[in-house]
C-alpha cells in the first residue's frame, strides 16, 4: 500500500521512503558509550511500532528523528533528503513543515485553547496551513470533532482537558495539514486500557486517511499488532 | 510578517496566563518608572519655576556682600542682609540718567513667617517675572494708605484673608515673634494673584508705612511713649534713612556691565550689584547636584525593578521547559522561542510606562491643588518634554537589553534540548 505513492515535495527523488535511517549510533555528552539503533526503513503511509525498556534510547532515536539532536555517526535521510547534514534552522523548518509529534504528556501550550494548540503548525509552516481543507480552524475542528473533543472544551484553557482529551487534542496537532512524518513518544502511558486503545485507533486511522507514516514509541507490546512494522531497542547485539 | 505575527500571539497569551505572577512585577516596575519620570518632571518644573522668580530686573543692588546671599534675601528672601543701604545712595542712583526704574526694597519684619517688604508703587508696576509677566491684584488695589498692606497669594490662602481684614506686623522674622507692632494695625488693601514664586509668600507694605511702624524702635525694641499713634503717625511725613536693597531696571540693557562695575566702585559706601541671571544660574548649578543625585537614584530604582524582573523570567523559564520543547517540535527556531521572552519582557515595560504615564497624571492632577494650598507649589499638567520621552523610552531599551540574558539563556538550552523537554 506504500511505495507506489511516495511523496516528496521537499526531495528530488521520487519514490524516496519516508524514513530511512543507515547505522545510526549517538552519545549524550558526558556519557561513556554511544547508543547503536537498528535501521529503519518506513515507506509513505506505513507505521512503525518501537519498543524497548527504559533508558534504551527510544526518546533519543525520536530527537534523532526529529531532528533536536545530530546523530555521532550513521544518517538519517526523511522523504529522500540527507536529513542529519541539514543545518539546525533547515531542521527546524523540515520539522514544521513536515512532522507532527505527540509527547508522553504535558502536550499541549497551557495558555493557547485546544484550537489554538491545534493550528499551531500552521501558524509555524505555511505548507501546512495551506493543505488544510477548507480552512485552518475548519480542519482543526473537524479534528477536534473526530477526536471527540466536545464543541464547548475546545476555545477553553486547556488545563481543564482531562489526560485523555489533552493526549487526543496533541494528536490533532499532530495530525493536522496533513504532514508525512508523526512520531509519538509513549503517548498512551498515561491512559487507561479503554482510552489507550481508542486513542491508538483514532490515531491511526485518521493517519492512514491522510497517508501520514506514525512512528509510536511504546514499551507496551500489545499494541504492537496495530502497526506495519515493529522494531525493538536494547536487544543485547 | 507572519513570524512577527505568530511570536507576538504567542507572547501575549503567555502574558496573560502568567498575569498573576506578572502583574506584581509589573507593579513594582511601574512605580519605579513613576518615580524616575516624576523626578524628572518636577525637576524641570522646579528649575524652570526658579528661572521664572525674577525677569526684566538687569541688577540687583545691596550692600557688599556675596551675589548668592544678596539673591537669597532680595529675591527668595531666604536669609537676612548684611547691611543696608544709605537712602542718599538710592536718591544718586534715581538721579542716574542710564537707570530707567528702581525699586527700592526694605526688609527686616515679618507677618506670622511671612517675610514684609517695605517697597513702593514700582514693584506693583515694574517687577516682572516668569516670561516677562506682571504682577496682578486677584483682589482689590496696590496700597494706597499709609497703613494699607498687599498681601501675597500664598499668605492670604493661608491665613484666610479677605481685602479689608485688618492685621499686625512683627518685628524681626520668625512665626513667634514677641514684639509686635500691635499698636499700629494694617488693613489688607489688595491680595495679588498667584505668581508660583516667592512673592505669593510675601506681605507688602510701603516704605513709609515701614519708617512709621519704627518710630521709637531705633533702639531695637519698643519705648514706651516715644512709639506713635495711629493719629500721630498720619500727621508726619517719612523719609527713610536707609533701605536694603534695590531692584534696578536700565534704559539699554547693553550698559548693565558698566553700571554694574561703577556700582562695585561706588566711593560712597560698599555696594554689591549683581546679574540675576549669573546669580540664578549659580545657584542652580548647586542645587542641581542634589536634583540629579535625585535622578540618579530613580535610575537605580527602575534598575533593581529590571532585575527583579528578569529573575522572575529566569524563574518561570524553569516551568516552561514543557512548552518550550511542545513549541520546539512543532517547528518553532530557537530564535522564535528567545524572541518570546524578549517580546514579553519589553511588553511588560511598555505596559509599566503607560501605566507609569497614567498614575503620574493622575497624581499630579489630584495632587496640584493641594500642592499649592500647603506648599505653593505651581505644578501642573503639561506634555512632556523631550528629556522625558528620552527618559520614558529607555525604560523599554533597557528592559530589552536585559531580556537577552534570558532570550540567550533560552536559545541555547533549547538548541540542546531533546525530544520532550528531556536532555
Amino acid at each position: 500500500m506504500t511505495n507506489q505513492t511516495a511523496f516528496t515535495s521537499a526531495g528530488s527523488a521520487t519514490r524516496a521512503n519516508t524514513i530511512e535511517t543507515r547505522r545510526l549510533t549517538f552519545c549524550w555528552p558526558g556519557q561513556p558509550d554511544s547508543i547503536t539503533f537498528p535501521d529503519i526503513t518506513l515507506t509513505r503511509g506505513e507505521h512503525l511500532f518501537l519498543h524497548g525498556p527504559s533508558g534504551t534510547g527510544k526518546s533519543t532515536l525520536l530527537s534523532l528523528l526529529a531532528g533536536l539532536q545530530a546523530p555521532e555517526t550513521g544518517s538519517v535521510r526523511l522523504l529522500g533528503q540527507d536529513f542529519s547534514n541539514l543545518r539546525p534552522g533547515r531542521r527546524d523548518r523540515f520539522r514544521a513543515n513536515h512532522m507532527g509529534v505527540i509527547f508522553q504528556q504535558f502536550n499541549l501550550v497551557p495558555y493557547l485553547s485546544a484550537q489554538g494548540n491545534v493550528t499551531l503548525p500552521c501558524a509555524l509552516s505555511a505548507s501546512r496551513r495551506d493543505r488544510t481543507r477548507p480552512d485552518v480552524n475548519t480542519a482543526a475542528s473537524m479534528l477536534l470533532e473526530q477526536l471527540a473533543i466536545p464543541e464547548a472544551e475546545r476555545h477553553r484553557s486547556v488545563t481543564t482537558l482531562s489526560i485523555g482529551q489533552q493526549q487526543r487534542v496533541a494528536a490533532a496537532r499532530a495530525l493536522i495539514g496533513a504532514p508525512e512524518i508523526i512520531l509519538a513518544d509513549e503517548p498512551t502511558s498515561a491512559l487507561d486500557t479503554d482510552n489507550r486503545d481508542r486513542f491508538l485507533d483514532l490515531l491511526l486511522t485518521l493517519a492512514g486517511e491522510q497517508q501520514s507514516s506514525v512512528v509510536f514509541v511504546s514499551h507496551d507490546r500489545a499494541l504492537a499488532r496495530h502497526f506495519h512494522q515493529q522494531a525493538a531497542l536494547g536487544d543485547p547485539a | 510578517m507572519n513570524r512577527i505575527r505568530l511570536a507576538l500571539s504567542l507572547a501575549s497569551a503567555s502574558l496573560w496566563y502568567r498575569r498573576r505572577v506578572l502583574a506584581l512585577v509589573c507593579l513594582t516596575l511601574t512605580l519605579s518608572v513613576t518615580l524616575l519620570l516624576g523626578i524628572q518632571y518636577l525637576r524641570t518644573e522646579v528649575r524652570q519655576s526658579f528661572t521664572n522668580t525674577i525677569s526684566g530686573t538687569d541688577l540687583i543692588v545691596g550692600a557688599r556682600s556675596g551675589q548668592l546671599n544678596l539673591l537669597l534675601y532680595t529675591v527668595f528672601h531666604i536669609g537676612d542682609a548684611t547691611n543696608n543701604i544709605r537712602w542718599s545712595t538710592y536718591e544718586k542712583l534715581q538721579q542716574d540718567q542710564r537707570i530707567d526704574w528702581l525699586i527700592p526694597l526694605s526688609l527686616g519684619d515679618s507677618y506670622r513667617g511671612h517675610r514684609v517688604i517695605g517697597t513702593n508703587t514700582g514693584f506693583d508696576e515694574r517687577f516682572r517675572y516668569g516670561d516677562d509677566q506682571a504682577l496682578h491684584l486677584a483682589e482689590g488695589q496696590w496700597f494706597d494708605d499709609l497703613f494699607d498692606v498687599v498681601l501675597g497669594a500664598g499668605v492670604a490662602r493661608q491665613m484666610t484673608h479677605r481685602v479689608g481684614d485688618r492685621i499686625t506686623l512683627s518685628h524681626g522674622g520668625g512665626s513667634t515673634s514677641f514684639s509686635r507692632h500691635d499698636d499700629l494695625p494694617f488693613e489688607v488693601s489688595g491680595i495679588l494673584d498667584t505668581t508660583g514664586t516667592p512673592v505669593d509668600q510675601a506681605v507688602f507694605i510701603s516704605l513709609e508705612a515701614m519708617e512709621a511702624i519704627h518710630v521709637g524702635w531705633e533702639s531695637g525694641v519698643a519705648i514706651p511713649g516715644r512709639t506713635l499713634s495711629e493719629q500721630k503717625a498720619r500727621k508726619r511725613t517719612y523719609t527713610p534713612e536707609n533701605i536694603t536693597a534695590v531692584l534696578v531696571g536700565l534704559d539699554r540693557p547693553i550698559l548693565t556691565f558698566q553700571v554694574q562695575r561703577e556700582l562695585n566702585q561706588y566711593s560712597g559706601e560698599p555696594l554689591s550689584a549683581i546679574l540675576p541671571g549669573v546669580a540664578l544660574s549659580e545657584l542652580w548649578r548647586m542645587m542641581g547636584q542634589f536634583e540629579k543625585a535625585l535622578l540618579g537614584i530613580g535610575a537605580f530604582v527602575v534598575i533593581t525593578s529590571l532585575v527583579g524582573l528578569i529573575a522572575v523570567l529566569l524563574t518561570l523559564q524553569a516551568q516552561r521547559r514543557r512548552e518550550i520543547a511542545i513549541l520546539r517540535a512543532t517547528g518553532a527556531s530557537p530564535a522564535l522561542v528567545a524572541s518570546l521572552y524578549t517580546l514579553e519582557c519589553v511588553t511588560l515595560a511598555l505596559v509599566s510606562c503607560v501605566l507609569a504615564l497614567l498614575l503620574g497624571a493622575g497624581a499630579i492632577a489630584g495632587l496640584s491643588p493641594w500642592l499649592l494650598e500647603q506648599y505653593g507649589l505651581q505644578i501642573g499638567l503639561r506634555p512632556l518634554n523631550t528629556a522625558e520621552w528620552a527618559l520614558l523610552g529607555s525604560v523599554p531599551v533597557a528592559a530589552l537589553l536585559v531580556s537577552l540574558i534570558p532570550a540567550l539563556n533560552s536559545w541555547l538550552n533549547s538548541r540542546q534540548q531533546g525530544f520532550g523537554g528531556s536532555d
